[in-house]
This record gives structure tokens, C-alpha cells and sequence, in this order.
């Protein structure tokens, strides 16, 4: 526990009371924010107060604020998931704001996330992209080879945790300038593409997930890699370099 | 006549499950479209039960109130899974994963649900491999191993610091393809609020659209609750925020019972709580303690001094440090069982020794320094450096570690502005797994005909408490292997049933009586918001029904939560509007169900004169301040009927544990 004073601070919040009607900025004030809390923690304390006034307080999505389950989204100052890198709303701390600081908090933005509430977004489009492809087919019964009957060099296990790693937050699509989904979807091509048990259904499975992520409205990939910098799991534009290639070469063998 | 019948098979422990198999009713593939299942949670065993039984055939209605499957609270879990594979040759067997799981839990678990358990676990790996879960691998493309508290084997597989997500993104692809198929209805950001009994059979639930705020019917042949723990009544723990008892509560309140609901876990390595306004509490994984050693100043001016922060950890000699832990426990030493490892550094905090700053002094020191230097020295030899310079060890044994923890270490850094590699990490226990819930029977059927219960939500493998990395295996133990055949067996009754309607006087009242509590909630303008009363509950549940308990405190608290529930019912308030996103009255409804619960919770601890697993009791305890069993008197499972909305009046029915395979012992990690 901090001995220190806490933060005042200004905080210019979107309200929009339901998806079909119009948002607006409302300013609030808040003070005595201890810079040892969390970003959403911070958001708790304002939603108290507004609580206590008899106000309705600010919806926003959030769950295991451990950073894994993707379900805090929140555009800070103009950056997903705010200023530090690496990391989700809910793993931004206080520590990161000045006293006095004026701070803008907005919801994700992107055609294929629709606002449902507030600073609450739809990104059930991640979902269908997923059900068209984003699976081994393999039945659960259990009766498959013994786990290391399927041998994986090491680099390759690593590589597709690494890009396993995504928790779907949708951060690179609401930074993006085009909403594409490019690296959320490069990036379970790529952890199945590398293991020996995706590779079978490589092709048709990015064939599917493509054509589902656009007729779900994601844009394009300008190679602009803004996608990279704000994605708190660390998944690199190698990914959809790879999704490109497979992309290619299944088409190659459609055609 | 008491409705508690373990419907254990009867046989040699090795035999039961594959004997059981043998001898239960199927349903013909042909037969299976005419069924439907309401799977309530999606998380690893919601997801991995829903993804099977849909792939055999059955019509699936999936319900999670995240905006995805992918977000449930199995996500977060970091550690590992564990498998009798014995890869590493280290002995171990379906029997020895066995052994370590009934004496882990303190034997208070059900010989048969453990073997079984045991037995179905080496599939689970080979079933995730198979989905394509990236697994920790040896540079000879095996699979890679690690230990975890209470064992002597390593036969944790884990995916770095992610293998709960990886485990769930493993079962959520499983699902996507079912939803692709049209054989999974997956109903996102949807609650549900009760269950439907019709003909004393689980008919369906009723679900609030958390969206739209529409109360909504939907029918089944049967429903699987699998809805996660209940942790979070303390408020604080290491719980996702919008983990609950709701479900796993509403069926108690129809007629299920509800086991041994005192059994919680407090983990030992979670960071300590900063300040008041804090909302969760984050674990640092307990594979840490595979590499870190645990201390708290010898000296208690040390303590204070670092308190005070005018001494650092690391100025502290070696021999000024109480590993207490390897020296109360040498055999075990830092990988001692959670509830021993948590106690222990309550014991010396309590005492004075704590290093945190805060109010309680709650906090000890994780040390990753010996290991640093352990692991430098070791790789210097494999890469052929002699005489490497102190830099030179300390760089290669943070790569070391770096590899294999650095995204925790990076989470911490986050969290406390600390650097883990330089100052050792603080930890404390917190709340974390609730070994009671829903009481089942071997088929993982609820006393309620039709509603079975996996997962975190039921009572049945843990015993008073768990060991690390088995509740991924059981969660999806119980979804992909048990619960398919067992739900088979009971539905082979229902082929000629037909859809259940949904107009019907069962779905009538319960509909009414949700939509009532939704309006009195609304309209009821209250003083206070529902987090008022969840902290003061929690504050209620940590001090007195927390890691030591005593008969006068129980009794106390069992006062005080009525108190506190009464004061809700009367004094809360709840913004917006019921036919909108509300999340204010989404908590409401759980903690209306929270406060109901923490009563039964103390209840089951008073009762319960002895110390067993997670269940500490200050009045039975030994000299050394080590737990202190009564098998004679207490070697049973507590399963309470509910009996009217004073919990008090709750009924204890009892199952007697029996113990054939396995000598009860104290359980000693000395
Ligand atoms: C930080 C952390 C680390 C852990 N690490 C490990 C580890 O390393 N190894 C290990 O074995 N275990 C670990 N555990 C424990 C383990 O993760 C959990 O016990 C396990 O994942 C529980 O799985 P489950 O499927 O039963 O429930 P959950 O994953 O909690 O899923 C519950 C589901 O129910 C849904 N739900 C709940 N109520 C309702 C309702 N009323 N209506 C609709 N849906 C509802 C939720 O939406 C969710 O989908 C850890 C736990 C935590 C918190
Ligand atoms: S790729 Fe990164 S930013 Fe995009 S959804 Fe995954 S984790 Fe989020
Ligand atoms: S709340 Fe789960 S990632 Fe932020």
C-alpha cells in the first residue's frame, strides 16, 4: 500500500445507452486513485461513486483481469488497451497516469465489432471465424495415438505456442486503419500450420477462415503494423506472413 | 430414506469404471438427434462435455455469460495438467496419481471417482495433442514434463505459463467445429438463473439474454451444470470477476445437495493485497515454487526494517533467512501441499515475520536467486565456459529462467513495479479453488434426476483438498471421457420422450418468479451497491472462514452474514433498467445467491470438528500446529439438503468414505 497521495484525475468517457442509439463523451472527475490499482480498478471505484449518486455506472467488459481471457478491450488516450505495452486494460496500472491527467476512454471501433453498450463491443465475428476453420478435426473420444507417437521438434512446439498465444481481444482490430483481422486469424493459421497434426487440413482450413473473416466486414492488411505494436500477447506480423504463404499455396492447389 | 447413493460399481477399484462401461445403457447414434442437452458453462469441462456430446450426436444448447467460450475462467490457470504417463520414468502409475490424489485431499475424496480419474488421465493428453495443444517439448520432440507441490514424480504437462488457455482454446476449437456443424447452439452472454423440474426430472433452465435483458425458457432432456467454483464469495481471490455460484446454487435450492461446502483452497503464491480499492487478487503460478525458495527474515528487526523499507531482500545474508518451509518440512521442502505451504506462512506472518507493507504485514519472500546461480553454473558447463565470471552465471541462469517463466515474471513486474530478477517476488495466500460443490453421484448426477454436475462445480475428486494441476485433469476427465457415457446411460430412457415443451406450468412459475426478482431489484431504490455488501461479506468469509477457524468465529460469522444478507435485501440498490445490459443486476443476482451461501459455508466448517485439507480448525490442531484429522467421527462427506430460505434449517445427510485400496494415513510431508 502506497503511503502517497492518490491521483485526481479528468476522464472523458463514451456512454451509449444501446446499439442503436447515438454516443457521446460525458466528463467525470475522480480522486484519491491509489497508483498501485489497475486501470479497471480505477473504473470500480468511479463506477461506485456513480452507484452511490444514483447514476447509471459505466458498462465495460472484463473478467479474469489477469490478462488471459481477452474480455477487457477499451481504446485509452487513443491506444488499445492504453499506454504500456505488452499488456491489457486490466494489467494497466495507475502508476502509468500523472496526477491531473486528463484521460479518454473510449470503446473498440471497427465495422465487425458493433457497440452493444457503452464501452462494450460485440466481437462474437472472432467466433465465426474460429467455427469456420479454426480447429483440427479430430474426433474427442480419446482413442487417438499415444502423445508421443506424434513427435515436434522443440522450435516448432515453441513457435506455435507463440502464436497460440492470442487471447482474442481484438486489439489489433480495432488499431488497425482497415479493421482487418489479419493477425488474430495469421495467428491460429500459423500455430496449427506448424504442428504436424494441423498440417492434414491446412489448406482447407485458411481457405475457410479467410472467406469468413470477409463476409464478416474485417478489412484488408496494408502492412501498416500497427496490429503488432498494440497486441498485448506478443504475435509479430510473421504470422500473417505465414497465413499469406498458406493462403497462396492453397489456392495454387484450388485452382 | 436418504437419496445419497454413490452408485459406485461394485469389483476391484482397477475394473469398476471399464466394468461400468461395459454394463451401462447407450443410445443409438440414429436415436441421438431426437435428444437435447443443456450444458450450462463452457469452460474446459462445460467445453469439453458439450464438444463430445455434440460430436456423438446429441443436440447441444451451450450457455456462458462471457461474450465467448473462450473466455471462461479455465483460461487463466497457468501451471499445468497432470497424467499418469510415467514419461520420465519415474515411477509413476494410474496408482501412485491415485495414491497422491486421495492423500493430497486428506482422504476425504471417493476411492472410486479418484482411480477412475487416475485411469482416464493419460488420454487427456493424447486427446489435446491430437487438437493440436502446443504442449512443452524436449529438444527430442517429446513431451517435457515438470513437478508440482505434493508429489514425488513429474507428471505435469503444461504449455509454458498458458496451459489453461491452451487446454480451453484446445476444447473451444473442439466446439467451434460442433457450432459450424449446427450441433453446438451456443448461447453467449447468457445467464442462467434457475433450473426447470418436471415429473422430478431436470427439464431446463431459465436464462437471462444479458444483452437484451429478455428472461428467457429453454427445455432439455437433461442439464449439465458446469459453472466453475464458487471462490469468490471471500470477495477477493484469484477467480475470474464474474465467476459464481448461481447455477450450481439454484439446482441446491430444487433439491440438489450441496457437499462439503467448507472445502476451499488458499493458494500460497498469489501477490498481496496493495490497498482497499483492490478487486482480485493474481497467482503467480505454483510451478514457481519448483525453482524458488521461500523465506521471511530470521531477525524480526529485519522484518521490520524491510517493512519499513530501509532494508532490501537482498542485503540479507543467507543465514539471516527462515527457509521455514524446508525447515519444517525437509522432505518435501518448498514443494509441500498448498494447504501446508499456505499455513506455514500465515503461521509466520502471524508471528511478526511478514515482509509486506500493508496493514496485516501479510507477505513472504519467493527467492529465484539460488536457482539463478544454480542454473548459470550449469549452463556454463554445457556451453563449455570455464571459470565464468559472477555476470556471466547470473545472465545464463536468468535466460534460464526467462524461458521457463517469463511470462509470469513479466506479469509480476507489472502488477507491483518490481523486478523479479533482481528482489525476490512477495507472495501470500489467497483464495483460489473451492473443492466443495454440487454432490454427485459416480455417474456425476446430482440428487436431482437429469441434472448432472462437472467440473469445479461438483464435490467429487478433490477431497479437502487439491493438488496443483488436477483440476484441469478433472475438468476435462469428467467432460470428454466420464460424462458422455454416464448421461448416455440415463437418457437411453428418453428416446421416445420428444422435444419438451416449454408451456408448461413448471416453466410458467419459474419464469414469474425470476422475473419478480428482477423488478424487486430494480424498483427496490437501496442505499448501497451491491459490491458494499459482497466486500463486507468477504471480509466476513477471510476472517473467520479463512484459513484457521475456530468454533466462536464460525458462530459469529453464521450471525453476522444473516445480518448482512438481511441488510441487502433490504438496502440495496441497483441502477438501469431490467430490459437492457445491466451488470449491476447481474451482480445482484449472484450475490443475493453468495450471501446464502458463505452461511452454509460456515455452517459445514462448524460442524466439521476436525482439521482436514483446506479446512483448518485451530481447536484441532497438534502441538506443532499441524492439522489434526478425526477419522472415526469425520470420515464422511457433509452433503446439506436445503430446507427453506433459513440456511440454518439446512439438513446434513452423510456418505461415508470407505477405504479399500489405500491405508489411511496422517498425512505427513515432514
Ligand atoms: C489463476 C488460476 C490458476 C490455476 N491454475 C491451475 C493449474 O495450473 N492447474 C490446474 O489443474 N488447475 C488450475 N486452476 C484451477 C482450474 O483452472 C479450475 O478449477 C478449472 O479451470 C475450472 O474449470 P470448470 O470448467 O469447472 O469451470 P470454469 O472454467 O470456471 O467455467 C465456468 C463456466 O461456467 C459459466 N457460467 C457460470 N455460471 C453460469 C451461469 N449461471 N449461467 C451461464 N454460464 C455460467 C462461465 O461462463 C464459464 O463458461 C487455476 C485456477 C486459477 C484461478
Ligand atoms: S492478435 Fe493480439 S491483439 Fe489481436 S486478438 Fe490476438 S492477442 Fe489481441
Ligand atoms: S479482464 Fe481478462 S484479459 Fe483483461
Amino acid at each position: 500500500m502506497s503511503a502517497k497521495k492518490g491521483l485526481s484525475l479528468t476522464l472523458k468517457i463514451w456512454r451509449q445507452k444501446n446499439n442503436k442509439s447515438k454516443g457521446q463523451f460525458e466528463t467525470y472527475k475522480i480522486s484519491d486513485v491509489s497508483t498501485d490499482s489497475s486501470f479497471l480498478e480505477m473504473l470500480d471505484m468511479l463506477n461506485e461513486n456513480l452507484v452511490n449518486e444514483g447514476q447509471e455506472p459505466i458498462a465495460f467488459d472484463h473478467d479474469c483481469r489477469e490478462g488471459i481471457c481477452g474480455m477487457c478491450s477499451l481504446y485509452i488516450n487513443g491506444r488499445p488497451h492504453g499506454p504500456d505495452t505488452g499488456i491489457t486494460t486490466c494489467q494497466l496500472h495507475m502508476r502509468m497516469f500523472k496526477d491531473g491527467e486528463t484521460i479518454h476512454i473510449e470503446p473498440w471501433r471497427s465495422a465487425a465489432f458493433p457497440i452493444i453498450k457503452d464501452l462494450v463491443v460485440d466481437r462474437s465475428s472472432f467466433d465465426r471465424v474460429m467455427a469456420a476453420g479454426g480447429f483440427i478435426s479430430v474426433n474427442t473420444s480419446g482413442n487417438t495415438l499415444d502423445a508421443n507417437a506424434i513427435l515436434v521438434p522443440k522450435e516448432d512446439a515453441d513457435s506455435a505456442m507463440d502464436a497460440a498465444a492470442c487471447i482474442g481481444c481484438g486489439a489489433c482490430v480495432a488499431t488497425c486503419k482497415n479493421g482487418s483481422a489479419m493477425l488474430f486469424v495469421g495467428a491460429k493459421v500459423s500455430q496449427f500450420a506448424l504442428l504436424p497434426q494441423g498440417r492434414v487440413e491446412a489448406e482447407r482450413r485458411v481457405l475457410n477462415m479467410v472467406k469468413t473473416m470477409d463476409e464478416e466486414g474485417f478489412g484488408n492488411c496494408s502492412n501498416t503494423g500497427a496490429c503488432e505494436v498494440e497486441c498485448p500477447k506478443g504475435i509479430t506480423l510473421e504470422v500473417i506472413a505465414r497465413m499469406n504463404r498458406e493462403y497462396f499455396v492453397a489456392n495454387l492447389d484450388k485452382g | 430414506m436418504s437419496k445419497l447413493d454413490s452408485k459406485i460399481p461394485a469389483g476391484p477399484v482397477a475394473d469398476k469404471w471399464k466394468n461400468h462401461k461395459d454394463h451401462m445403457n447407450l443410445v443409438s447414434p440414429n436415436n441421438r438427434d431426437k435428444i437435447d442437452i443443456i450444458v450450462v458453462g463452457t469452460g474446459l469441462a462445460g467445453g469439453s462435455a458439450a464438444a463430445t456430446l455434440a460430436e456423438q450426436g446429441y443436440n447441444v444448447k451451450a450457455f456462458c455469460y462471457q461474450d465467448s467460450p473462450r473466455r471462461a475462467h479455465s483460461i487463466a490457470a497457468q501451471g499445468g495438467i497432470n497424467a499418469a504417463k510415467n514419461y520420465q520414468g519415474d515411477g509413476d502409475s494410474t496408482y501412485r496419481l491415485f495414491y497422491d490424489t486421495i492423500k493430497g485431499g486428506d482422504y476425504r475424496s471417493r476411492e472410486a471417482n479418484v482411480y477412475r480419474l487416475a485411469e482416464v488421465s493419460a488420454s487427456i493428453i493424447d486427446q489435446c495433442v491430437a487438437q493440436g495443444v502446443p504442449f512443452g517439448r524436449e529438444y527430442g520432440g517429446q513431451l517435457d514434463n515438470r513437478s508440482f507441490g505434493g508429489v514425488q514424480v513429474k507428471r505435469t504437462f503444461y504449455a509454458k505459463g498458458q496451459t489453461g488457455q491452451q487446454l480451453l482454446l484446445g476444447a473451444y476449437s473442439a466446439m467451434s467445429r460442433q457450432i459450424g456443424k449446427g450441433r453446438i447452439k451456443m448461447h453467449n452472454r447468457h445467464e442462467m438463473l434457475d433450473l426447470v423440474i418436471v415429473d422430478g426430472k431436470a427439464r431446463g433452465i431459465i436464462a437471462r439474454n444479458l444483452v437484451t435483458g429478455e428472461i428467457e425458457r429453454h427445455s432439455a432432456h437433461a442439464v449439465v451444470i458446469a459453472s466453475g467454483g464458487y471462490g469468490n464469495v471471500y470477495f477477493l481471490s484469484t477467480n475470474a470477476m464474474g465467476s459464481n455460484v448461481s447455477a450450481a446454487w439454484k439446482i441446491h435450492k430444487k433439491g440438489a445437495y450441496f457437499a462439503n461446502p467448507c472445502y476451499v483452497q488458499i493458494h500460497p503464491t498469489c501477490i498481496p493485497v496493495h490497498g482497499t480499492a483492490q478487486s482480485k487478487l493474481t497467482l503467480m503460478s505454483e510451478s514457481l515454487r519448483n525453482s524458488g525458495r521461500i523465506w521471511v527474515p530470521k531477525n524480526i528487526e529485519d522484518a521490520v526494517a524491510i517493512r519499513e523499507g530501509k532494508l532490501k531482500p537482498e542485503n540479507i545474508a543467507h543465514e539471516n533467512r527462515d527457509y521455514y518451509l524446508e525447515r519444517r518440512y525437509p522432505a518435501f521442502g518448498n514443494l509441500v501441499p498448498r494447504d501446508v505451504a499456505s499455513r506455514a506462512a500465515k503461521e509466520r506472518c502471524d508471528a511478526g515475520y511478514g515482509i509486506e507493507n500493508n496493514d496485516t504485514h501479510e507477505g513472504v519472500y519467493l527467492d529465484f536467486s539460488t536457482e539463478i546461480t544454480k542454473k548459470g553454473k550449469e549452463a556454463a558447463i554445457e556451453q563449455n565456459i570455464h571459470n565464468p565470471t559472477e555476470q556471466q552465471i547470473y545472465d545464463l541462469g536468468k535466460s534460464w529462467i526467462e524461458e521457463k517463466y517469463g511470462n509470469l515474471f513479466v506479469m509480476y513486474e507489472k502488477i507491483t513495479a518490481d523486478n523479479p530478477y533482481v528482489t525476490p517476488m512477495k507472495i501470500y495466500p489467497a483464495v483460489h479453488y473451492t473443492m466443495g460443490g454440487v454432490w454427485v453421484d459416480y455417474n456425476l448426477q446430482s440428487t436431482i434426476p437429469g441434472c448432472f454436475v462437472i467440473g469445479e462445480a461438483n464435490f467429487s475428486d478433490h477431497g479437502a483438498n487439491r493438488l496443483g494441476a488436477s483440476a484441469l485433469m478433472q475438468g476435462l476427465a469428467d467432460g470428454y471421457f466420464v460424462l458422455p457415457y454416464t448421461i448416455a446411460d440415463y437418457l437411453s430412457a428418453d428416446i421416445r420422450t420428444g422435444t419438451i415443451s416449454t408451456d408448461n406450468a413448471e416453466f410458467d412459475t419459474a419464469e414469474k418468479e425470476i422475473q419478480d426478482k428482477v423488478n424487486f431489484f430494480i424498483n427496490n431504490k437501496g442505499t448501497h451497491s451491491v459490491d458494499h455488501f459482497h466486500k463486507k461479506l468477504g471480509h466476513i468469509m477471510w476472517n473467520k472462514v479463512g484459513m484457521g477457524r475456530t468454533p466462536e468465529g464460525l458462530r459469529e460469522a453464521i450471525q453476522e452474514i444473516e445480518e448482512v444478507r438481511k441488510d441487502f435485501w433490504a438496502n440495496v440498490r441497483v441502477p438501469g433498467e431490467a430490459n437492457e445490459m445491466n451488470m449491476e443486476l447481474e451482480k445482484a443476482f449472484r450475490v443475493a445467491d453468495f450471501l446464502e451461501l458463505g452461511q452454509l459455508m460456515a455452517k459445514d466448517a462448524l460442524e466439521r470438528r476436525e482439521s482436514c485439507g483446506g479446512h483448518f480448525r485451530w481447536d484441532h490442531a497438534t502441538p506443532e500446529g499441524e492439522a489434526e484429522r478425526d477419522d472415526e467421527n469425520f470420515k464422511y462427506v457433509a452433503a446439506w439438503e436445503y430446507n427453506g430460505s433459513d440456511i440454518n434449517q439446512e439438513v446434513m445427510h452423510k456418505e461415508d468414505l470407505i477405504y479399500e485400496n489405500i491405508e489411511v494415513k496422517t498425512r505427513s510431508y515432514k
